[in-house]
């Protein structure tokens, strides 16, 4: 049986409308002419390549885009003194517009202190708890999606460069297992749809590369800024698996894997997707 | 998120020119047409009401309803014939007003 | 007078063969659109008994909205903007989604220009219609069809 008709048996049997792929707008065409700009490297392409020009419009005004308010949150939580040490981010790091760009660009990177992947999420709450001996932010809290999105922000334009030399690289191989590995009631992996099948429709929707340069990032559906972990519950939750926690590790090497792919697209923090 | 508003307006015109201005504002614009997860209605929360004054003077007006998205965005324009400030006012269900002031220096 | 006021009854259940293309249950749940005496009901709390005319106003509507929750929509209105003549009011409406009205822009003189812009919800395919209040008294109208999106991944 192949995945397609596996899929489709799946989604009949669970009631839901056949997940139908087929093949797309002639994508190819558009390749060749290297229309997308900075938005393609070689064949990597951005999911700002798969928005419609209304979307990709709103992501293109730095007005327009709603994102816009929760970098204000984050810009004005980075000069907020919070925990027992007193201090906010901008007492350490000075003028993030200095200190943190390029930052971004680098992460997740392998921590020392404890031992694993840790993603930018995880950085600013390790240093809330353990430099400004603070409470770490809620996970999708407009706290820190405003203070990831403001940091990332800093980087805007310059290309991802993860590395997963070193300790890195078993959890790389993790983060790859995760991403090739069928699961939930579709049987799905990955790779299915976001390698297999990139630009290709399921149902009405084009499927995109699954790329993460552009996240924290708004969603016109969740008509908020959401992180890449809220976008991985939501893309297992579509293939009837399980969701994992935010900041779980699965999660986050599987954030190391994902970033690594997208190695050499520019950071565009925040995006917006449909 | 408590609502903050974003604006863009012009710092200066010519007189007679007609300028764009811009407004953002978080609010999760809660329609009153959906349920939480026990089927219990959840109350409508939106911004009902905005308002673009110039030295005072209304110039422009939105009567909002549920239909406009979250974090709603309007842009409109004006044509100022002298200097003054700008000040826009976003009204909320619950009885909040949110504003923001801009200065604007007309030459000629 | 009755044969426009049916007029425009054709023009909305003719919408009704436009949203059997496609119809997203996400945004508004369990909520059915409204019924044509709500819009008639809606269209004449915002422009009395007026008969519209066609002409003078431009909608700025996606042809395919990727997503029902936030769709750009922009206005404008070919008129002068004087003490004189100028447009008062445009009231954008859509007549799919469980309430048919969306927003009014009131303008003035001042505005110097009849055009506004904004982001809307759009329960499903359906047609969005604007109607431009004149300060003479007079109503301009137009129509176009959107078509909503069903996502594939919710997500």
């Amino acid at each position: 049986m192949n995945t397609t008709f596996k899929a489709m048996a799946a989604a009949i049997a669970l009631g839901l409308p056949a997940l139908a792929l087929t093949t797309g707008p002639a994508f190819a065409d558009e390749m060749a002419e290297g229309k997308w700009g900075e938005y393609q490297v070689g064949d990597k392409r951005s999911g700002y390549t798969y928005a419609g020009p209304e979307t990709r419009a709103m992501q293109d005004d730095e007005f327009q885009n709603p994102a816009m308010l929760w970098l204000d949150t984050g810009m004005s939580e980075w000069e907020n003194a919070a925990g027992d040490a007193g201090k906010a981010c901008a007492d350490c790091h000075g003028d993030a517009e200095e200190s943190m760009a390029g930052v971004a660009t680098k992460y997740p990177v392998y921590s020392e202190e404890t031992g694993k992947m840790m993603n930018l999420e995880q950085r600013i709450n390790f240093c809330r708890t353990e430099n400004m001996q603070a409470e770490p932010y809620k996970w999708e809290s407009d706290e820190l999606l405003g203070m990831t999105a403001y940091v990332k922000n800093q980087s805007k334009g310059m290309p991802v460069d993860v590395s997963i030399d070193g300790p890195a690289k078993e959890f790389w191989e993790k983060g790859k297992e995760f991403y090739e590995t069928r699961r939930g009631q579709l049987d799905l992996a990955c790779t299915h749809c976001h390698v297999d099948n990139a630009g290709n429709l399921i149902r009405a929707e084009t499927l995109s590369q699954g790329q993460g340069n552009g996240f924290p990032l708004y969603r016109l559906k969740w008509q908020k800024v959401g992180s890449l972990h809220r976008r991985f519950r939501g893309c297992n939750n579509n293939i009837r698996a399980e969701k994992l926690p935010y900041g779980s590790d699965e999660y986050t090497n599987l954030e190391l894997y994902v970033t690594w792919r997208g190695n050499g697209l520019p950071i565009e923090t925040p995006a917006v997707r449909k | 998120m408590a609502s903050k508003p974003r604006v863009r307006a012009p710092k200066s015109a010519s007189k007679g020119e007609v300028v764009e201005i811009k407004t953002l504002i978080s609010h999760k614009m809660e329609s009153g047409q959906r349920k939480d997860s026990d089927g219990n209605v959840i109350p409508r929360q939106i911004i009902n009401h905005f308002e673009a004054r110039f030295n005072g003077e209304p110039f422009f007006i939105a009567e909002i309803e549920p239909a406009v998205s979250a974090n709603p965005y309007i842009s409109f324009y004006h044509q100022p014939q002298e200097s003054g400030e700008y000040e826009f006012v976003w009204n909320d269900d619950d009885g909040s007003t949110y504003s923001k002031k801009s200065k604007l220096t007309v030459e000629g | 007078m009755m044969s426009k006021a049916m007029s425009r009854r054709q023009v909305f259940f003719s919408i009704g063969g436009v949203a059997a293309a496609g119809v997203g249950m996400t945004l508004m749940p369990g909520l059915a659109k409204a019924s044509p005496e709500e819009v008639q009901k809606a269209i004449k709390e915002m422009i009395g008994d007026t008969t519209p005319q066609e002409g003078k106003v431009s909608l700025d509507l996606p042809e395919i909205a990727e997503n029902g929750n936030t769709v750009p929509v922009g206005v404008s209105v070919d008129s002068p903007m004087t003490q004189d003549s100028y447009v008062k009011a445009v009231h954008l409406m859509a007549d799919g989604n469980p309430s048919p009205e969306v927003i009014t822009f009131k303008f003035t003189p001042q505005s110097g220009r009849a055009e506004a812009s904004t982001r809307m919800r759009l329960a499903q395919t359906q047609n969005v219609v604007a109607f431009a209040e004149m300060s003479d008294g007079s109503v301009y109208r137009a129509a176009q069809p959107v078509k909503v999106t069903i996502g594939g991944c919710g997500g």
